[in-house]
């Protein structure tokens, strides 16, 4: 599809000067409040911007903490612009974009955009307390025992196996990527854990053909980012990172979690935001020298590179060979971090901060010759992915 | 014919909006789609309007139940207690041989009246020939499939 040349209002005019994070673990003592807040203080230190500065505020439909209260603690000002986007794992780099927006159309001056959870906490695994009797879409996939999201995506995986000949070892090269950079990274989970092949193919199904390496953590914790306009941000104390642009995706005819009822479900939301994304760029996928890919499960990762254009339609578990995702000598080092398989899922919260990391110079898998990072959101749900530039 | 504990298990809401016609179909075993009124493209699962021609009127229309395997997966705990017993089983997605591009979410079945764990998951071939076969859970009647 091609759509008219125009020059996005966006481009390049607003700034993520700040991030900051708490620590990940399972079973942290403080609350989903506190890690909030303390994650955006620290942002809002690393930007070297006052509480009372924060005008702007965005995270997801999931999020527990309400803006009042986020606000209230951390001693914010007036709050003029306040968003939230839907759909888990999909909303992470829309809330960056929505944040961004705010500040680009004047609505605010400094934004904060964040996400908060604990693994333990009801509100992060719906499927588990899901009603006895399905009055919404979930009555056409959970009576039959497809549960949790790791089914729904499995699913689509044995189709994608069956059409385009992908297997477990492209699955497995996802997983075992994402490790090794998690190995480089002291704040990871799964720093001081290496991963081999061997491991990967002996570990337990939790649904086939998915197994447990092909599942990401489940993390407590906390992150945020500080945005201002492109003008302010030479005066801080960070190289700037900037929104270069950003898109949200949902295709026709998607069905969130549970794709099958269209003619092609094997070309997922990723498929609608790159086409928006690409066409507000400067670079194509070919400039790309670095990614962050939404990785709750491995099959996301081929896929997702399918839809943003790293490869041709199918061939997605093949651009995993020969050790592409990894770095230092990777055609294309993702989730430089660890990502969610390897450092944190915070709902990929984690992989903006890590794509911020990438355009400051201080990843712990830092590839010095990038000039952008692309960012991704969920595949297999309504998405939104960014592009960062130094 | 009750084959499962008549607890526990995730059941649809049969009276829910747009749907109270493809269960009440079920339970008469008859699998139903709907069918626009106007421009006659049939649909699944049920909603209120024809992406095609926008028009809100509906039919319900008897499907053949025959169909082919599009994909399927194989759940291991953790699960729900009712569905944990019954791991590993397995969980299919057909296409209807009136139009593979309707799709439904179902279990394969060794016999009509058997549970959805007894087919051997190496067994199952995407793109096997199947029909529809009738289960009532609780007060709901689920479609399920078998071999054809």
């Amino acid at each position: 599809m091609t759509m008219p040349r125009t020059d996005s209002v966006l481009r390049d005019r607003v700034a993520i000067v700040g991030i900051g994070q708490t620590a990940f673990g399972k079973g942290l003592p403080d609350t989903e409040l506190s890690l909030a807040c303390q994650a955006i203080s620290a942002a809002l230190d690393d930007a070297g911007i006052a509480p009372a500065e924060v005008d702007g505020l965005a995270s997801f439909t999931m999020e527990p903490n309400r803006e009042v209260d986020v606000a209230r603690n951390v001693g914010l000002g007036d709050i003029t612009f306040f968003s939230q986007v839907g759909y888990g794992g999909g909303a992470g780099c829309g809330v960056v974009l929505q944040a961004a927006m705010g500040v680009a159309t004047g609505q605010c001056t400094v934004a904060v955009a964040w996400r908060a959870r604990k693994r333990a906490a009801k509100s992060s695994r719906p499927w588990a307390q899901v009603p006895q009797r399905l009055s919404d879409h979930w009555q056409w996939s959970r009576p039959w025992g497809l549960l949790r999201p790791v089914d729904e995506v499995a699913m689509l995986t044995r189709r994608y196996i069956h059409e385009f000949g992908a297997t477990r070892d492209h699955l497995a090269n996802v997983a075992l990527a994402f490790r090794k950079h998690a190995n480089q990274n002291p704040a990871a989970t799964m720093y001081e854990k290496p991963l081999t092949r061997e491991h990967y193919l002996e570990a337990r199904w939790i649904s086939e053909p998915l197994c447990l390496f092909d599942n990401c953590l489940e993390t407590d914790g906390a992150l945020a980012i500080v945005l201002v306009p492109a003008e302010r941000a030479p005066d801080l104390p960070h190289p700037p990172v900037y929104v270069h642009t950003g898109a949200q995706g949902i295709p026709p005819q998607h069905q969130t979690m549970i794709n099958y009822f269209n003619e092609d479900p094997l070309a997922g939301p990723s498929w609608a935001a790159a086409r928006r994304l690409w066409h507000g760029s400067e670079f194509a996928p070919a400039d790309v020298q670095v990614a962050q890919i939404y990785d709750a499960f491995s099959p996301l990762v081929p896929l997702s590179l399918e839809g943003y254009g790293f490869c041709d339609r199918g061939d997605g578990g093949a651009f995993t060979e020969d050790g592409a995702l990894e770095w230092p000598e990777g055609r294309l080092p993702t989730n430089t971090s660890g990502g969610g398989m390897s450092e944190a899922y915070v709902h990929g919260f984690n992989l903006v901060l890590e794509g911020v990391r990438q355009m400051r110079g201080t990843s712990t898998c830092q590839v010095e010759s990038a000039d952008c990072c692309l960012v991704t959101s969920g595949e297999g749900v309504p998405t939104s992915a960014l592009l960062l530039r130094r | 014919m009750v084959t499962e504990m008549a607890t526990g298990f995730l059941l649809p809401d049969v009276e829910s909006e747009d749907a109270e016609e493809f269960w009440a179909g079920c339970a008469r075993h008859e699998l139903l789609v709907q069918r626009c009124g106007a421009c006659q493209t049939a649909r699944f699962p049920p909603r209120p309007m024809c992406a095609r021609c926008r028009s809100t009127a509906v039919e319900w229309v008897p499907v053949s139940g025959r169909a082919t395997i599009w994909s399927f997966v194989v759940p291991h705990p953790p699960l729900l207690p009712a569905y944990a017993e019954l791991a590993p089983y397995n969980v299919i997605v057909v296409a209807l041989d009136e139009d593979p591009t309707l799709r439904m979410v179902g279990n394969l079945l060794a016999r009509p009246d058997g549970p959805i764990n007894e087919v051997d998951p190496a067994t199952i071939v995407i793109g096997a020939p199947v029909r529809v076969v009738f289960q009532q859970v609780e007060d709901v009647t689920l479609p399920r499939w078998v071999l054809a």
